[in-house]
């Protein structure tokens, strides 16, 4: 739709799209205009955008593998769009990556090794899974090597680092308590902020989007404290939820299967993390499956997969923490609170409130005893005068 | 009828203690009574929640833990003496009806104003009074009501002190016509709501512990009031003899305190018997909290028994203040046990009182305390010291005129 109304630049001639990338011209252009959209940049961008796909020269990418479960490229390879994953591999030069590369063994390395060389400086490492760092990293290791080692070596001559997916941008499961191998994150290890895009799995869109930035700009997307894209985690699930009405009304669903759930009311009660997390899956929903397929879209709470100590930390129906906006005191209160215990200030002031008591009791006391001394002489006195 | 014809009860005369108001002491209570009106800001503005820590689970809290339920019964002592002073007819407790009754409306009037704070909406309270809206089932609507009733009964009869202060003859003539019938009412309606917040507990059922949950509650409840409220009498009576300068009635307090006594008996008597007969007795040998509290209350309870067990030492000030404190101690932590340490809603709930919570408690108390200072200097409460003329000797509190 908006590729029709779009000004036809000599640069946005998407000529040679349709061989390059197998798809319709039409279609290339909505790609590019929906990536455009995504990084938050106004239409006028789209034939920039446009543009770099088709002529930006394709960056060599070294995808190194850890403390993983593969979500991560499975989920890039596997979206709904047959393009996308098209688009990505035609978009990037992708020299090593374990599950994809044909090579096996010291031909792997060695396609690792080569790729390093001839693009030093100048290729995107992208680590997909935790880096065990107990035992000096032993937990895990390829071609005789620790992922420590590998990932410092690789990241020395690289033009951008970054971290997919939750267990390389934090930690992620395997870095739950107890947290056995040391798991930690990319960012962690070479001990300078890298570019993030948690999730579990990260919405590919959302790594594409970044990759396209870098090609069209020259330079990585604006990042938040954590290292993580604004355009895609600079708001909070709850802020853009399609339950969020429900929550403002105070309809919540309380069990699976109840009527509030059937009626598709908020799952806060029911654990969702949404109110704590920062993502744009209701934006652009989950794993890129089809229309309404995201976790609270299909009824399930949200986990809170892309922040660190709340996915796979808090167990999954405890609580979201409100962090923007809660209801108005008139509403009835989205759940309610069990109560605090004692807290050192209140057991201070029953202290101070019981010594002041005691005190006054003590004094009061006291100075009966010291009356009933004098009564007791007086006696004393009276009995001697009036002996008998 | 008139005053003079009963003289023999009539020459505790009372007047005003006079002297100045503010000092140290009493702007200290100011400072308390401020910082209580400024969390209740917070309280009326920003609900419940912003100031108190009591949810779900513990709907009741310190509020009513302590100000009503605990404050009430220390405040009990207006109608025990009024009680024994017109209704058994022993005059000799003139002298201490007016302090009883005074702190005794203050006590009500912190109780009153405490289950204002209480009510989440509490600009729906009317409707409690509203025959439309009321709910005349509920244990609450009885306490409620007679609680109520029984501040405005204890009003009335504190008014002659008031009116003989502004020197309005012909009214305090009329009231103390009327009189009798609110001194009759006001030892009613107490007996009422005293017990009936033992059978609130009682409908919190299995919640509330073994130890403490029983249908002997309302009976229990009304026996350690009258304990509490008469060594409430004698403390106050203490305390403001030894602040105002007065002697003290010490032979009075005493033969209080052994009625008192014979109520603690039968309380512990009660209690036991009762754990005994459902078999839960075994319960109070279990390490836990609840079994400790539970012991500590009896001790209490027991205390005086051996303090001024013999008549010889309740002629000891000291035996009689610290037998008083004990007595009144024991009742409140057979309440505050009750209502909130033997209360278990469930697991995970909790409960201890904000320090917000704390400061109006404090607050209250300290209102109570400065009124009641306020009251003694400026009108007739305690009796005149010595030989000093009382103001207004003749006219006292006075159903006596019709009950005598």
């Amino acid at each position: 739709m908006a590729a029709r109304s779009l000004p036809r630049a000599p640069c946005d001639e998407p000529e040679g799209v349709e061989p390059r990338f197998g798809i319709e011209r039409r279609l290339f252009i909505k790609i590019a205009a929906a990536l455009t959209a995504a990084m938050g940049l106004p239409k006028s961008a789209q034939g920039a955008v446009a543009g770099a796909l088709q002529t930006a020269r394709r960056p060599s990418v070294i995808w190194l593998q850890f403390q993983e479960c593969t979500g991560c490229t499975e989920s890039l390879l596997r979206a709904e769009h047959p393009t996308l994953e098209k688009l990505i591999l035609e978009l990037i030069s992708l020299d090593y990556h374990e599950t994809l590369m044909a090579a096996a063994g010291h031909q792997a390395e060695a396609a690792r090794k080569s790729a390093m060389a001839e693009n030093k400086g100048k290729y995107i490492l992208v680590v997909e899974g935790a880096i065990p760092t107990k035992e000096n990293g032993v937990f895990c290791k390829i071609g005789g090597r620790t992922a420590i080692d590998l990932v410092k070596e690789t990241a020395a001559d690289a033009a951008a680092v970054i971290a997919i997916g939750s267990c390389a941008s934090w930690g992620g499961m395997p870095s739950t308590t107890p947290n056995p191998t040391g798991a930690s994150s990319l960012q962690e290890i070479l001990g300078k902020p890298v570019v993030s895009i948690p999730g579990c799995p990260p919405n590919p869109y959302n790594f594409l989007t970044t990759v396209v930035h870098f090609l069209t700009f020259g330079r990585l997307p604006e990042l938040d404290k954590k290292g993580r894209p604004k355009f895609a985690y600079g708001r909070l699930i709850h802020e853009n939820c399609e339950r969020r009405a429900h929550f403002d009304a105070g309809r919540f669903a309380i069990q699976f299967g109840d009527d509030g759930h059937r009626q598709g009311w908020c799952l806060y009660k029911l654990g969702c993390k949404g109110p704590e997390t920062y993502a744009n899956c209701p934006q652009i929903l989950f794993g890129d499956a089809g229309v309404g397929t995201w976790p609270v879209g299909i009824g399930h709470p949200c986990i809170g997969c892309t922040e660190k100590g709340i996915g796979f930390e808090k167990p999954i129906h405890a609580l979201a923490e409100l962090l923007t906006v809660t209801p108005p005191t008139q509403f009835a209160r989205p759940a309610e609170e069990q109560g605090k215990g004692i807290s050192l200030a209140s057991a201070a002031a029953v202290a101070a409130v019981a010594g002041v008591a005691v005190g006054i009791g003590a004094k009061v006391a006291s100075n009966l005893g010291k009356h009933d001394d004098q009564d007791a002489a007086a006696e004393a006195k009276r009995d001697e005068k009036n002996p008998g | 009828m008139s005053a003079s014809s009963h003289a023999p009860d009539q020459h505790h005369g009372a007047a005003p203690v006079g002297g100045k108001i503010w000092n140290g002491f009493t702007a200290s209570l100011g400072i308390l009574i401020f910082i209580m009106v400024a969390v209740l800001a917070m309280r009326f503005l920003r609900g419940l929640g912003a100031v108190t820590n009591m949810n779900d689970g513990y709907p009741w809290g310190l509020w009513i833990a302590y100000d009503v339920v605990v404050g009430s019964a220390l405040a009990a002592g207006g109608f025990t003496v009024a009680f024994i002073t017109y209704i058994v007819n022993r005059g000799e407790y003139h002298p201490i009806v007016r302090p009883a009754l005074l702190a005794a409306m203050f006590g009500y009037i912190q109780a009153a104003l405490s289950v204002m704070f209480d009510i989440g909406r509490y600009w729906e309270m009317w409707h409690m009074f509203w025959p439309k809206y009321a709910q005349v089932n509920s244990v609450l609507f009885e306490v409620a009501l007679c609680i109520g009733t029984y501040t405005m009964v204890l009003m009335i009869e504190f008014s002659p002190v008031v009116l003989e202060k502004l020197g309005w003859h012909r009214p305090l003539k009329i009231l103390n016509k009327l009189l009798f019938f609110f001194v009759g009412f006001g030892v009613l309606l107490p007996t009422m709501h005293q017990s009936s917040l033992g059978s609130l507990l009682i409908v919190l059922g299995p919640q509330v512990n073994p130890l403490y949950q029983t249908t002997m509650l309302p009976l229990l409840f009304l026996t350690s009031c009258i304990g509490m409220g008469l060594a409430a009498v004698v403390f106050e009576g203490t305390v403001s003899s030894l602040a105002f300068q007065r002697p003290l009635e010490k032979e009075l307090l005493g033969k209080l305190m052994s009625v008192g006594l014979w109520f603690m008996a039968i309380f512990l008597l009660l209690r036991f018997s009762d754990l005994a007969y459902r078999g839960a007795l075994p319960l109070a040998f279990k390490p836990t909290f609840v079994a400790g509290w539970f012991w500590f209350e009896n001790v209490l309870f027991a205390l005086p028994l051996i303090l001024i067990g013999s008549p010889k030492s309740r002629g000891k000030r000291k035996r009689l203040f610290l037998a008083a404190c004990s007595m009144a101690l024991a009742g409140v932590f057979y309440r505050f046990g009750g209502y909130l340490v033997a209360y278990d809603t469930g697991a995970g709930w909790h409960y201890f009182p904000s320090v917000g919570e704390i400061a109006v408690t404090v607050g209250l108390i300290a209102f109570e305390i400065l009124a009641i200072i306020i009251a003694i200097r400026m009108l007739p409460v305690l009796p005149a010291a010595g030989g000093e003329k009382p103001v207004v000797a003749r006219s006292s509190l006075a159903a006596r005129g019709r009950v005598d």
